[in-house]
């Protein structure tokens, strides 16, 4: 867990938690939380980043642990670095559930 | 078979309303999720890493088919279709909503079952031999034992806060297979100058610093049961440590006091509280006793089965891995893997429950057991009714005969689904189980037990494996550390650390490396694997394993 992570230009980062009601994985956008990894805000400025984190801690109502971790600029939005955050945007190897199985579903419509 | 009184299911119910209106002020902001988070793990929920996750308890791994198709409803109607065995003798669900988790414990309630001590510093699930009341060796049923344990620590306002979690194993087997030395109180039933009682283990533990328990009593009358553990644990409660969560369990507070002293308290407080049992235990031992009588057994011959073992190999396999020798002529116990091809070891669907559910009614006494590796046996089965309980089991893809083999692997839920992991355990079970099926070697390598852990916290038991795989992180990688010489049943033993780690893709060629070396070393086939590490010592596995140092 790297929940001590201070973001900087060389190393950006995202915020990130589960949501409250129901427990998947949620990230912190411009519009506020949302479920899609790529839309997330990516930080690269450490007041900012710890200003927005206090902001996503005061959202108790409606998600659980947040956090700071490291993320990379890709065409696509942040991608993670950790393989940890990595399953975290996908789901888990031996069924395709979580964030993967939505985006399957996305792909079959 | 085992009863619910009608009081206990009303505590589950109290326990579950009481539950369902936590949920509702977390959300309407009347509770912090600090103050909720210890009522939820209170409640067996916890947070993992896509969802939240139920933790279930079933009481020795003993469950009624109307209580597994509970089970099955769960699993269906609030997850994604399955439940994971656990090495608790539980089952976890990986995928609930919080605001569901309400009406899950309501539906448990129904059948008696609950969720309460399966997380937080209490007295955990007591598991026992999941052969218990079956098994050939047996000196007697431990269960009525773990009934009373269960009984007597759900809920017990001493205990509530303990410095750390709490395991209790019991064994009456000749043979332990409740793994007695790995827990905090480990006890085996024996039997001296007539008289039963047990051998009393303490201070055994896994986690980041394994250890092996160190018996305390050697033989403790069975009727002093309950106040000598409730000595051990409020000796433990006053002196282990809370400085430090790491250092918290009673295997760090034996260790580090040592077991003479743990012993000298443990028998000073026993000596007061034994005044304060005043025959309740003994009452309610006796009523367990009456709850957990053997079934009515019947009488039938058995030839049909010897012929179809003589006619069916697969079946004769089958009964040769997973088919136990039981205390009654004419029975025997099967054990049902969930280690098939391409399954995750432990996970069961719903269907496969509701199957499971029907054939203990079929043909096993309506009795069922969740054993601590992951597996289901039904305890009771007539030999005669084997061919069709084979039968039923291979039509649903659940006959695999490979209990005890190499790809009967206990594998913790790892990276793929827990907050704590450090790497994926799932997918090297399941590659190290594809890779010796497919050189068909499975066989002929024999009894061999693979333990993977996806952290240091060890939920897969890897020091107890004869192979154990640890998974790390490794500077953003994951890396696997191999362990060598565990033991979990006939001599105890934590496995040593082979050397350096692997990446995930060379772990299926170092294990492959190990094992064609062992069945190079062996005398002859009835030497398994962890006979021939003991005969030889690791220097030759070390070699098969790291070839390049050994050339060197």
């Amino acid at each position: 867990m790297s929940k001590a992570f201070t973001p900087s230009a060389a190393r950006p980062g995202v915020i990130t938690a589960n949501d409250l009601r129901e427990g998947h994985n949620v990230w912190m956008s411009d519009a506020g939380w949302s479920p899609d990894p790529a839309q997330a805000t990516l930080y690269e400025d450490e007041a900012i980043a710890e200003l927005a984190l206090l902001k996503a801690i005061g959202q108790s109502d409606r998600v659980v642990g947040p956090y700071l971790v490291e993320a990379r600029r890709g065409p696509n939005g942040p991608e993670p670095v950790h393989f940890r955050e990595a399953f975290r945007q996908t789901g888990p190897s031996n069924y395709v559930h979580g964030i993967q199985a939505r985006k399957s579903e996305a792909n079959h419509v | 078979m085992f009863d619910i009184r009608p009081v206990e299911t009303d505590y589950v119910r109290h326990r579950a309303a009481q539950f369902r209106d936590q949920v509702v002020r977390r959300l309407d902001g009347s509770l912090t999720e600090d103050e909720f988070r210890p009522l939820r793990l209170m409640n067996g929920v916890y947070l993992q890493l896509h969802a939240y996750m139920l933790r279930v308890a079933i009481p020795y791994g003993t469950i009624r088919p109307d209580q597994m198709r509970v089970l099955a409803d769960l699993a269906q109607d609030y997850d994604k279709g399955y439940g994971h065995w656990t090495t608790r003798q539980n089952i976890q669900f990986n995928w609930p909503k919080l605001v569901e988790i309400p009406d899950m414990l309501d539906r448990l309630a129904e059948v008696g079952m609950h969720a309460i001590q399966t997380s937080g510093n209490t007295i955990r699930n007591v598991t026992t031999d999941a052969f218990a009341g079956a098994a050939a060796d047996e000196v007697t049923d431990p269960r009525p034992y773990a009934e009373l344990l269960r009984s007597w620590s759900t809920d017990h306002a001493e205990f509530q806060f303990l410095p750390r979690k709490f395991k209790i194993a019991i064994s009456g087997g000749a043979k332990d297979r409740a793994i007695v030395a790995s827990h905090d109180i480990g006890l085996r039933l024996i039997r001296r100058d007539g008289q039963t009682g047990f051998e009393v283990w303490v201070g055994g533990g896994l986690g980041r610093t394994p250890l092996l328990g160190q018996v305390i009593r050697d033989f403790l009358p069975e009727e002093e049961l309950l106040p000598y553990i409730e000595a051990i644990i409020a000796t433990y409660n006053l002196s282990g440590r809370r400085d430090n969560k790491y250092k918290a369990r009673v295997k760090i507070t034996v260790a580090e006091r040592g077991l003479d002293v743990f012993r000298a308290e443990t028998e000073e407080e026993f000596a007061r509280r034994r005044q304060a049992f005043l025959g309740a235990d003994r009452e309610a031992l006796a009523i367990f006793r009456d709850r957990f009588a053997a079934p009515a057994f019947r009488t039938a011959p058995v030839a049909g089965y010897e012929a179809q073992r003589q006619a069916n190999p697969a079946f004769r396999s089958w009964t040769d891995t997973n088919v136990k020798a039981h205390k009654v002529d004419g029975y025997a116990s099967a054990i049902v893997t969930f280690k098939a091809p391409g399954q995750t070891p432990g996970d069961a669907s719903a269907g496969q429950m509701r199957l499971l559910a029907d054939l203990a009614e079929r043909f096993g006494h309506a009795d069922l057991r969740v054993m601590h590796d992951q597996n289901v046996a039904l305890p009771h089965v007539h030999k005669s009714d084997l061919p069709d309980l084979y039968l039923a089991l291979r039509q649903a893809g659940l006959a695999t005969a490979n209990a005890g083999l190499t790809s009967d692997i206990i594998a913790c839920p790892g990276m793929d689904y827990c907050t704590l992991a450090t790497a994926r355990s799932i997918p090297i079970a399941e590659e190290i189980a594809d890779h010796f099926r497919a050189a068909g070697l499975e066989n002929e390598i024999g009894n061999l037990n693979i333990r993977i852990s996806g952290c240091i916290n060890a939920c897969g038991h890897h020091h107890l494996g004869h192979i154990g795989i640890l998974g790390l992180d490794r500077a953003g990688v994951e890396n696997y550390q191999i362990t060598l010489g565990g033991d979990a049943y006939d001599i105890p033993a934590i496995g040593q650390r082979a050397g350096a780690g692997f990446p995930a893709e060379e772990v299926v060629p170092a294990i492959d490396r190990l094992l064609r070396a062992y069945l190079e070393l062996r005398e002859d086939e009835t030497e398994r694997f962890i006979d021939a590490y003991r005969r030889l010592g690791p220097v030759p596995f070390k070699a098969a394993l790291y070839p390049e140092t050994a050339d060197a």
